[in-house]
């Protein structure tokens, strides 16, 4: 599906619900435990977290994939993990800033 | 994208946390949650089309802020030291509203038709208990989360508009989510109605400080609320600052929860921050650079990076002191010339910021911002080789003498370096012969006469001649508005009357 930043994505065999931060142009592959993700209006729970892809998300982390193109910050965590095609996405490192307001 | 998003995740992980008043006996973000969905179901059956406030910072604010927010309709704080016409005048316009206000803006805007007005101990008590409803806000990021009027200094306020995303994209671009300790506190003491003030809420809530809030700002006040609620983390306006250090010196004793001082909002003279060093010797200093139309902080000087400039032999390193430091990594700054075309590195232009959080709009005007995403600032400054970040100030300001393009920033510096100046500001006025002629207006420091032929001979040594005031003026105080904006205008009418 094509992404942009602030398009919202839910899980489809867990609790997990993403915020799209950055995204490349073009069509996005990305899953969680699994499964394709989808825009929350339209995902219906269907199915289990798939083995292997069964780490889970953490409420307020940010994951990436390998050239930082794709960014997700996670709103709501859940079981399974985050893979864009075949290769899972990472945590980001946070780079805090100071606090300015 | 919707603000509520931010109070969600922190109600959702964090909930018993203190949000917002002192620790322990002020709301939890688990609370706020609960308020902000029941003010929103009032909100959406009152039918209105703006929430607005008119009152200082309580926990009244961040209730109506995020239930606003949920309920569908703009979040418009107005400033509560307006004259009556003017107040009404607002009031009108964002008319239907409910507008969460004190006695006196009752008084003043009570009869308008379509205004429901309601003081806060009633907003607190009927609109804001209970619980609330499954989350169902409205998540197109287009829709409008705050209306902020700008301040004026120059004109009729106009309503800079502030979307969902734009907000949301800051907070999540600069903020790491619950980053901060348990024991953090944040004093908010900018007003509702600037910028600062509604960054400082979302910023606060989606890293987990505690907001402690201060009313009407007073440098006692402040001291004392840093001492008493152990806060550790102030963002402040110049002459807030000013007036704090001045207090400081006064009544000895530090500040050993401050961990982190944040000022910005207009320019800080070197010798205030330089004071300010010496009275919180441990504090972590950040300037932030950014405007209403830009949601907030787009530029940063952080703590190791004045510690650095303060260091340094180098003068290129020292001079960063005086900068607005590095754009956030979300952001794209470029400084132009006035034909929109990008300048070289150290020459000055005009600041264009390019960014997720950039709005550059205002109600019912046509947007500044570029086709491609650029808003220029009408602020300028200019860039150095490793992307510091100097502000000389509104474009409108500039003195064209003679031809010349004059900065009254730096004239300013050159004031403040003298030991009798405390405060300084430089304006043109008109001058048949230059066009504009550099005036200045000067504040002696405590205990010093200002001598005005040597104040102009120490410009001259320092400057070229044609920066140098024709005129000087020593006054007891200069025009700022309270929220620390330097009132330009009033002092070319005044200067230009009094030739």
């Amino acid at each position: 599906m094509d992404l942009k930043p602030g398009s919202r994505l839910k899980s489809s065999v867990c609790d997990t619900e993403l915020i799209v931060v950055k995204a490349p142009s073009g069509d996005v592959d990305i899953t969680c435990g699994g499964a394709p993700m989808a825009d929350p209006a339209d995902a219906e729970r269907n199915g289990e977290v798939a083995a292997g892809a069964a780490e889970g998300t953490a409420l307020g982390k940010r994951y990436v994939n390998e050239d930082e193109s794709l960014e997700v910050l996670c709103t709501k965590p859940g079981d399974g993990s985050l893979a864009l095609g075949d290769t899972a996405l990472s945590l980001k490192e946070a780079k805090p800033l100071p606090a300015s307001d | 994208m919707n603000l509520m998003m931010l109070l969600e995740m922190a109600s959702s992980g964090f909930g018993d946390r203190t949000a917002v008043g002192s620790q322990g006996r002020g709301l939890t973000y688990e609370q706020l949650f609960q308020r902000a969905g029941a003010t929103a179901m009032r909100f959406r059956e009152a039918g209105i089309d703006r929430v607005s406030m008119v009152d200082v910072s309580s926990e009244a604010l961040p209730i109506a802020l995020f239930g606003s927010a949920w309920a569908g309709v703009p979040f418009v704080p107005l400033n509560y030291r307006l004259t009556r016409p003017e107040l009404r005048h607002l009031a009108a316009e964002v008319a239907p509203s409910v507008t969460v206000c004190n006695d006196d803006a009752l008084a003043a805007i009570g009869d308008l038709d379509g205004v429901r007005a309601v003081v806060r101990p009633d907003f607190l008590a009927q609109w804001a208990e209970g619980s609330a409803p499954d989350s169902d806000w409205n998540v197109d990021p287009e829709e409008i989360a705050i209306l902020l009027y700008t301040s004026g200094t120059t004109g009729t306020p106009k309503a800079a508009v502030l979307r969902h995303r734009h907000l949301v994209s800051y907070i999540i671009g600069s903020v790491e989510f619950m980053g901060a300790a348990e024991d953090e506190a944040t004093l908010v003491s900018v007003p509702p109605y600037h910028v600062a003030g509604m960054a400082a809420i979302l910023s606060s809530v989606y890293a987990g400080r505690r907001i402690v809030q201060l009313p009407n700002f007073d440098p006692a006040d402040w001291v004392n609320l840093v001492r008493t609620e152990g806060v550790t983390h102030a963002m402040v306006v110049p002459t807030m600052l000013a007036r704090i250090v001045d207090h400081m010196e006064d009544i000895g004793g530090g500040l050993p929860t401050l961990r982190a001082l944040s000022y910005g909002g207009g320019k800080m003279p070197a010798p205030v921050i330089a004071r300010a060093l010496d009275v919180l010797p441990w504090a972590n200093f950040v300037n932030a650079y950014g405007l209403t139309e830009t949601s907030s902080t787009v530029a940063v000087l952080g703590p190791e990076e004045h510690r650095e400039a303060h260091r340094s032999d180098d003068p290129a390193v020292r001079a960063r002191l005086g900068s607005a430091g590095r754009p956030l990594p979300a952001i794209e700054v470029d400084i132009r010339d006035e034909e929109g075309n990008p300048v070289a590195t150290g020459t000055s232009g005009e600041i264009w910021v390019r960014g997720e959080q950039v709005s550059g709009e205002y109600l019912g005007r046509n947007s500044r911002v570029t086709p491609d995403g650029w808003f220029p600032t009408n602020d300028g400054g200019s860039l150095d080789g490793d992307g510091y970040l100097y502000v000389e100030g509104r474009i409108d300001d500039i003195i064209v003498r003679g031809g010349e393009n004059i900065s009254p920033g730096e004239i300013e510096d050159v004031l403040l370096s003298h030991p009798s100046v405390a405060d300084a500001a430089a304006v043109g006025i008109p001058d048949e012969q230059w066009g504009e002629a550099v005036a200045a207006v000067v504040v002696a420091a405590k205990g010093q006469v200002v001598d005005i032929a040597e104040l102009q001979e120490f410009v001259k040594s320092q400057m070229r001649s044609s920066r140098t005031p024709d005129r000087i003026e020593v006054r007891d105080e200069l025009p700022y508005n309270e929220t620390g904006k330097l009132l330009r205008r009033i002092l070319r009418e005044e200067l230009a009357e009094s030739r």
